[in-house]
């Protein structure tokens, strides 16, 4: 990566900058670490944000660069969630375990550990055995690779199969949505060894860490903005060269890059696999920071909203991907959260809580209608850049081109 | 004479309507070779099946030294074992500039990590700028190519299909559309091009095809029916029957 590429893309500097400021802010304000001005509640807020930014990142990959419309990159962060969680469930309970059995008489042995390990975990499905799985959770190391690998797996073999048979467009968005039903349906059950709809619980605690979630939870901060500042600054790297040049050549009009002598089907399999493994990371961070998974997050509504944040945000510019996101989340909270006030029409109160994804819904069609651009075409007023007359014309053939009102000169 | 290509006997069928049937056809290197025929002959079914878009029914479809059959790559391998296509409509990236389009068509490595890690090179530039000198576009390639004029982007995709550097270009109504300054443009290219390799054109304009000035095959219903010089073949009774009298 030499100068010149942060020299062409100002905007990944103004990114990082912006990122890195308030990280700082957030630390000096925070409990744990400055004056206190921002609650733990809210730091972990903010950081589950940041990791909903970096799963932004990778879908405006896949979809504003390469036109894979994927419903499916939320269930890639939860198995990633899933995968960090199995280790931090084990050894915080091996811990309890190991503590509660030294006051026994005798000294347990090791499998007396282990079953005791199981009952606790899976006691609230009616077994004590480690189901298979579970066979690496005590690595750490292992299990940080699985994070990453196990996304990665699924969606490479996924991926071929769709890719491979030439499924495209409104198709392979309903196979992508299959696939996440199908594993959120299959979590779901007691006797798939994730703990069923209880989930795995009590991921804030860190295994031997003393410290309180003061501080753990800047440090969570801090590594998701890591993520996030790496994940935005590879994502950039990737569009900026040739590379970028054909997935956006694939999105626009993808069998002319088949007849320029591009295997068109290996280049989607390597950004929907690599997207993949990005939201697992992103889901590594969030899931420690959220406390709890369970299947309910994978379910395929999450990637449609996932959708709606890079398309609120502006499809095609990874800022307007993370903004999308950030906007979107960070007002959803306020207006679930029971903050945003009431408006009393007289006959009947408007409440957010049940009157916001209406407002959701609404907006998203009217961006799209609109100013399909979203909120990233402001910065183009700005830049006094013009938008594209094409009169009425798609910049391509194909279901994920980018649109006349999407494109600027 | 040893062909660059060499269709045999190839036919193909869709829903029972024959578009091809029986078509053998030769090219040899360096040379140009104008196909006409009325609508529904086959023409654009013939370039899909060289390009390996449609899979024949039967037929051989063999290329080069080695003679390897066409039919088992896919259409990127066959684009990159050198046959190049224009189509119809102009079709260019159009969110892209000149210059990122020239790029991206120039023969370099195809794999996906290879491009992950490509930065253009010096001489990579130069070529197209050279590129974009011979198509007339050299003080467009800072620009998108979705504001070009139709015609520029006839030319953009003629120059994205000569910096493939293939040694078979099919092109597809390349005259369509363009103004008579722009075909006499148009012209020079293709003649330019086929004193290095195989080009073949498919036209309807017959004034063009006469100024191409080169041997003609024509299509009808999905096999060839005359083939020879301009004059030769319209002078044939069976052209002049199926198209010409029309």
């Amino acid at each position: 990566m030499d100068h010149s590429f942060i020299a062409k893309n100002p905007s990944v500097l103004v990114f990082l900058t912006i990122l890195s400021l308030f990280t700082l802010m957030v630390t000096v304000l925070s409990e744990g670490f400055g004056i206190g001005v921002i609650s733990t509640s809210f730091v972990k807020t903010l950081g589950k944000t940041l990791c909903l930014c970096l799963i932004a990142v990778a879908m405006d990959l896949v979809w504003g660069f390469t036109g894979i419309l994927s419903l499916g990159h939320f269930a890639f962060f939860g198995l990633g969630g899933y995968m960090i969680g199995m280790w931090l469930m084990y050894e915080r309970t091996r811990l309890i375990v190991v503590e509660s059995l030294a006051q026994a008489e005798i000294p347990p042995t090791p499998a007396e550990v282990v079953d005791a390990i199981g009952n606790q975990i899976f006691g609230v499905v009616g077994s004590s055995d480690f189901p298979l799985i579970w066979a690496f959770s005590d690595s750490l190391f292992l299990q940080l690779a699985l994070v990453v690998l196990v996304p990665g797996l699924l969606a490479l073999i996924f991926g071929w199969l769709a890719f491979r048979s030439r499924v495209t467009g409104v198709y392979l968005s309903i196979l992508t949505q299959a696939m996440t039903l199908a594993l959120a349906l299959y979590l779901f059950q007691n006797d798939s060894g994730l703990r069923g709809n209880n989930g795995l619980s009590g991921l804030q605690n860190l295994p031997g860490v003393t410290a309180g979630q003061d501080m753990v939870s800047i440090w969570f901060l801090w590594a998701s903005a890591l993520a996030l500042g790496l994940g935005y600054l590879l994502a950039a790297w990737i569009v900026s060269g040739k590379f970028g040049s054909v997935i956006r050549g694939i999105r626009d009009n993808e069998a002319r890059v088949r007849f320029l002598g591009y295997s068109v089907e290996v280049y989607k399999l390597a950004v929907f696999s690599l997207t993949a493994c990005i939201a697992a990371i992103a889901g590594a961070l969030y899931y420690p920071q959220a406390g709890i998974i369970n299947p309910e997050e994978m379910a395929p509504i999450a990637s449609i909203y996932l959708a709606v944040w890079v398309a609120i945000g502006g499809r095609g510019r990874l800022y307007g991907a993370v903004i999308g996101a950030a906007f979107v989340s960070l007002l959803s909270s306020w207006f679930t959260g029971g903050q945003a006030p009431d408006i009393p029409l007289g006959f009947y109160a408007i409440k957010w809580v049940d009157w916001w994804q209406v407002l959701l819904g609404v907006s998203f069609v009217l961006v799209t209608l609109f100013a399909p651009q979203g909120i990233g075409g402001l910065f183009d007023l700005w830049a006094n850049r013009r938008p594209l007359d094409r009169h009425g014309a798609n910049l391509g053939p194909d279901d994920g081109a980018l649109r006349e009102k999407e494109a600027t000169e | 004479m040893s062909a660059l290509l060499e269709v045999s006997g190839v036919s193909v069928t869709f829903d029972g309507f024959r578009a091809i049937n029986n078509l053998s056809f030769q090219i040899g290197n360096a040379e140009l070779r104008a196909v006409i025929g009325p609508n529904g002959a086959g023409k654009t079914t013939f370039m899909d099946i060289v390009t390996g878009k449609t899979r024949p029914d039967e037929g051989r479809v063999i290329w080069g030294e080695k003679s390897v059959s066409l039919l088992k790559m896919s259409e990127a391998k066959i684009a990159q074992a050198g046959i190049g296509r224009k189509f119809q409509k102009p079709t260019v990236f159009e969110d892209q500039t000149v210059q990122e389009n020239l790029l991206m068509a120039l023969k370099n490595m195809r794999g996906w990590l290879r491009v992950l890690f490509y930065r253009p090179s010096g001489d990579d530039f130069r070529k197209v700028e050279d590129l974009a000198a011979e198509i007339g576009l050299k003080y467009e390639l800072g620009r998108k190519s979705g504001e070009l004029s139709h015609g520029q982007k006839q030319w953009l995709e003629i120059g994205m299909l000569l910096a493939q550097e293939p040694r078979l270009l099919l092109v597809d109504e390349p005259a369509a559309g363009m103004t008579p300054q722009e075909r006499e443009h148009t012209t020079e290219i293709l003649v330019q091009a086929a004193k290095t390799r195989a080009v073949v054109v498919v036209e309807h304009d017959m004034e063009f095809v006469r100024r191409l000035n080169c041997k003609v095959t024509v299509l009808h219903e999905g096999s060839v029916l005359a083939e020879g010089s301009l004059d030769h073949v319209t002078s044939n009774q069976d052209v002049i029957d199926v198209y010409l009298g029309r």
